[in-house]
C-alpha cells in the first residue's frame, strides 16, 4: 500500500471566508466515497487571494494549485484525477511557478501557505527556531548587532530602527522588562499581521523570544484586535504547545533564561493601535494617548522599560538571527532595508500579500502583479498604508515603496496596505470618511483630534451638498487651515494624520471638490 | 450559536463575575480581560455587575464605567440572536460596501447598529475584518464572509436561522 497522498486546504481566514470549510469536508467526503486514501493538511495562506480557497495537491514534481475551488468543483477535481496532478479547468500547474509568488522575495513570510501552522515540528522542519538557536548562542549584545545591522526598521508604520529601541530598552536598569506585541492590526487594506498569527504563529513567537533575550526582558504581551478570532485562535494554539515543548517558560530550551507571553485581546478601539493607547489598554485603562516622552523604552507597560514592535517587525527577527542581518539589508534600497510585505487590496483584480524588496513601484504592483482593476475600469487613486495615507494619483504611480520616496511627497508607506479604487470614487466623500473615521475613533485626550475631526466631517459635508454651485473657497481654505491644526497639534498620529488623506484628495482630485483643475494648479 | 439571554438573572450574572473576577484574581491590568470574559458568558456588560467589578479590582465604578463605555465592544445589553457586522472601511468602500449596506439596510428595516425588537437580529458596522483583498466583507457571529452581496449575505442569515 503506498503512502496516502497529501492535499493541502488553507485554514486561514481569507480561505475561509470564501468556503475554504465546505471544500475540506467535499474532499474528505469525496476521497471517502471513492476509496482513496489521502492526507488533509490545513496549510496557512500563500496569499494569493484571488485564487482562493487554493487547494494543492503534493506531487513527485512539487505541490500543484488548483483554484478558485468550490465545494461543487471537487467531484471534477477527483475525476479529473488532480491527486496525480491530473488536468483541469481550475489548474494552476506548480504552485512555486505561480508567476505572482514566483517574482516575490519571501523572508518573513518564507513558511505561509507551505506548512500546517499549528504543528511545531513542520516549523522546525522548515528552517524554524534556528534564529533562537543562533540567539541563545550569541547572547544579548550580539542579538542586538545583528538586528542593527539588518536595518529593520518598525514595519507597524513609524519605521523607528527597531535595533536601536531594543539598545535603549537593553541599557536600562530595572526589576521587569517587557516585550510587547502590537497586533492591533486596524488598517483598512491590510492583513499581514493576520496572515503571520494564522499562517505562522511560532515565527511571531520566536522574534517575541529573541526581543525578550536581546533586553532581558521574561514577559511578554500579544495585543490582538477583536476582530480577528481566527488568528487569536491560532495564536492560543500555537502559544501552549511551545510552552509544552520548553520554547516559552521559565527554562527555555535549557537556556535558564525565562520567557512567558500573554495573549490580550482588544475592544475595538483602532486608537488602541498607537502604543501608549496600547499600554494603557493592556493596563486595563481606556485607550488614551500618552504625551511622549517618556519614551515606551524607558517607561512602558506598568512603568517599566518596553520594548513595543509590530507583528511584522518581530515575525522578521528570526530569519535576520538565522541568516545574518548583512543578508537581511541587502534586500532594499536608500535607508528603507530588507522586505516589506505589501498588501495589495480593495478594488484589485489579483489581491493578496507581495512581499519584495523595498524599491518596488505602485505602478507594478498594480497592473504586473494586480492586473489592473476588479471591475475592469480605470484606477483612479490608491491610498496607500491605512486610513492615514494619502490618496495618490495616477501620476505618482512610479513613485518606488520607499519611505523617504513617500515622505517626498507628503505620503506614508505605513503598514505596506494599498487600496484601490476605479473611476467612480468620489474623493470628497472619502476625505469625509477620514474625517468621520477620526472622530469615531478618537481617544478624546487631545482637542484638535477630538474637536477638529468633527467640524472636519461638518466642513465636507458642506462642501459636497454645495460643490455643484460652484467654487467656495472660503470653506476649502477653512478645511486647510483646520488641517493644519490637526497636523501640527495633535498628541499622536490618528489626529496627527487624518489630514493626509483630506490634503492629498484635496490637492490631486480638486474637481471632486467643485475647484477646477486651473484655479487649484494656481494656488 | 449559543441563545444569549435577553433578561438577566441578576444573580447568575453576580455569580458569573465572581467567577470570572476569581480566574483573573493577581493578574495585573485586568480589567479588559475581566470584561471579555463576562461579555463572552452574558452576552454584555449589563451596567448593575461594575460596582461588583469596581470593588474586587480596588478601582472607582467611574473608572470602572469610563473603560467599559470608551470601548466600541463592551455592549450594556446582548445583540440579537443573529449578529451580522458589515464593513464599512476604505477596501470594502472602493468594492461598493456604501451602496451593499443601504440595500441590506432597506431590505431588512434595520439601520447599522440597531436590533430588532424581537432580539432576532442586530447589525453592526465594523471597520476592517482584514480581509481587503477579498471586499466587501462581512462577520455573522464568528464566521468571516468574503466577496459579499445582498443575494448572499440574505442567503447567509436565512441559513443561520434555520441551522442556528
Amino acid at each position: 500500500m503506498s503512502e496516502p497522498i497529501t492535499v493541502y486546504v488553507p485554514r486561514d481566514a481569507s480561505a475561509l471566508s470564501l468556503g475554504a470549510d465546505k471544500v475540506a469536508r467535499a474532499i474528505a467526503a469525496e476521497a471517502k466515497a471513492r476509496n482513496l486514501e489521502i492526507k488533509l493538511v490545513r496549510n496557512g495562506s500563500r496569499g494569493l487571494f484571488w485564487l482562493e480557497p487554493l487547494v494543492e495537491v503534493a506531487t513527485p514534481a512539487g505541490r500543484v494549485a488548483y483554484g478558485p475551488v468550490k465545494a461543487k468543483d471537487v467531484a471534477g477535481l477527483f475525476d479529473a484525477g488532480f491527486l496525480d496532478a491530473g488536468e483541469h479547468p481550475l489548474g494552476l500547474g506548480l504552485t512555486e511557478q505561480i508567476d505572482y509568488l514566483k517574482r516575490q522575495q519571501r523572508l518573513t513570510f518564507a513558511r505561509a501557505g507551505i506548512t500546517d501552522p499549528l504543528s511545531l515540528a513542520d516549523y522546525i522542519a522548515h528552517d524554524g527556531y534556528r534564529g533562537l538557536k543562533r540567539a541563545l548562542a550569541i547572547g544579548a549584545e550580539a542579538i542586538i548587532a545583528e538586528v542593527l545591522e539588518s536595518g529593520l526598521r518598525g514595519r507597524g508604520g513609524a519605521a523607528f530602527p527597531t535595533g536601536i529601541k531594543w539598545r535603549t530598552v537593553a541599557g536600562c536598569q530595572a526589576a521587569q522588562k517587557y516585550i510587547v506585541c502590537n497586533a492591533d492590526e486596524g488598517d483598512s487594506g491590510t492583513f499581514s499581521d493576520r496572515m503571520v498569527m494564522e499562517d505562522d504563529p511560532f515565527v511571531l513567537i520566536e522574534g517575541m523570544t529573541i526581543a525578550a533575550l536581546a533586553v532581558g526582558a521574561t514577559e511578554g504581551y500579544i495585543y490582538l484586535r477583536s476582530e480577528y478570532p481566527h488568528a487569536e485562535a491560532a495564536l492560543k494554539a500555537a502559544i501552549a504547545t511551545a510552552y509544552a515543548e520548553g520554547y516559552l517558560g521559565d527554562d527555555i530550551r535549557g537556556s535558564g533564561k525565562a520567557f512567558h507571553l500573554h495573549l490580550r485581546r482588544g475592544a475595538g478601539a483602532y486608537v488602541c493601535g498607537e502604543e501608549t493607547a496600547l499600554l494603557e489598554s493592556l493596563e486595563g485603562k481606556r485607550g488614551t494617548v500618552r504625551p511622549k516622552p517618556p519614551l515606551p523604552a524607558i517607561e512602558g507597560l506598568f512603568g517599566m522599560p518596553t520594548v513595543i514592535n509590530n507583528v511584522i517587525s518581530l515575525a522578521s527577527v528570526p530569519v535576520i538571527l538565522d541568516k545574518g542581518g548583512a543578508h537581511y539589508r541587502d534586500f532594499g534600497m536608500g535607508r528603507s532595508l530588507g522586505t516589506l510585505p505589501i498588501q495589495l487590496t480593495g478594488n484589485i483584480a489579483r489581491g493578496g500579500l507581495i512581499e519584495l524588496a523595498f524599491g518596488v513601484t505602485l505602478r507594478e504592483l498594480l497592473y504586473d502583479y494586480g492586473g489592473g482593476s476588479a471591475s475592469g475600469r480605470p484606477i483612479r487613486a490608491v491610498q496607500v498604508g491605512g486610513p492615514l495615507g494619502a490618496y495618490l494619483p495616477e501620476s505618482q504611480f512610479d513613485t518606488p515603496l520607499d519611505y523617504e520616496a513617500f515622505a517626498a511627497l507628503g505620503a506614508v508607506l505605513g503598514h505596506g496596505g494599498i487600496v484601490v479604487f476605479d473611476d467612480r470614487v468620489d474623493l470628497a466623500e472619502m476625505a469625509r470618511y477620514a474625517m468621520q473615521f477620526c472622530a469615531i475613533e478618537s481617544c478624546g485626550k487631545c482637542t484638535p483630534c477630538r474637536i477638529g475631526s468633527t467640524r472636519g466631517e461638518e466642513l465636507l459635508e458642506q462642501i459636497i451638498v454645495a460643490r455643484s454651485e460652484g467654487p467656495q473657497p472660503g470653506r476649502i481654505e477653512l478645511l486647510k487651515s483646520l488641517c493644519d491644526t490637526m497636523l501640527g497639534a495633535s498628541l499622536c498620529a490618528l489626529g496627527g494624520m487624518t489630514p493626509y488623506p483630506v490634503l492629498s484628495a484635496l490637492n490631486h482630485f480638486p474637481e471632486d471638490f467643485g475647484v477646477s483643475k486651473d484655479t487649484a494648479a494656481a494656488r | 450559536m449559543a441563545t444569549l439571554p435577553q433578561r438577566f438573572d441578576p444573580e447568575q450574572c453576580q455569580a458569573v463575575t465572581r467567577e470570572v473576577l476569581a480566574a483573573h484574581r493577581g493578574e495585573p491590568g485586568a480589567l479588559l480581560p475581566i470584561l471579555h470574559d463576562i461579555q463572552d458568558r452574558l452576552g454584555a456588560v449589563p451596567p448593575e455587575l461594575l460596582p461588583l467589578i469596581a470593588e474586587d479590582l480596588c478601582l472607582s465604578r467611574a473608572e470602572v464605567h469610563g473603560v467599559v463605555s470608551f470601548y466600541h465592544d463592551f455592549r450594556a445589553s446582548p445583540p440579537g440572536r443573529q449578529h451580522l457586522k458589515l464593513c464599512q472601511a476604505e477596501a470594502c468602500q472602493s468594492m461598493g460596501a456604501k451602496a451593499l449596506t443601504a440595500a441590506l439596510q432597506e431590505k431588512l428595516g434595520l439601520q447599522l447598529g440597531e436590533t430588532r425588537a424581537d432580539g432576532s437580529l442586530t447589525l453592526e458596522a465594523v471597520y476592517c475584518l482584514g480581509n481587503c483583498a477579498c471586499a466587501p466583507n462581512a462577520m455573522l457571529g464568528g464566521e468571516l464572509h468574503g466577496r459579499v452581496d445582498l443575494e448572499g449575505l440574505l442567503e447567509l442569515l436565512s441559513e443561520q436561522e434555520a441551522h442556528p
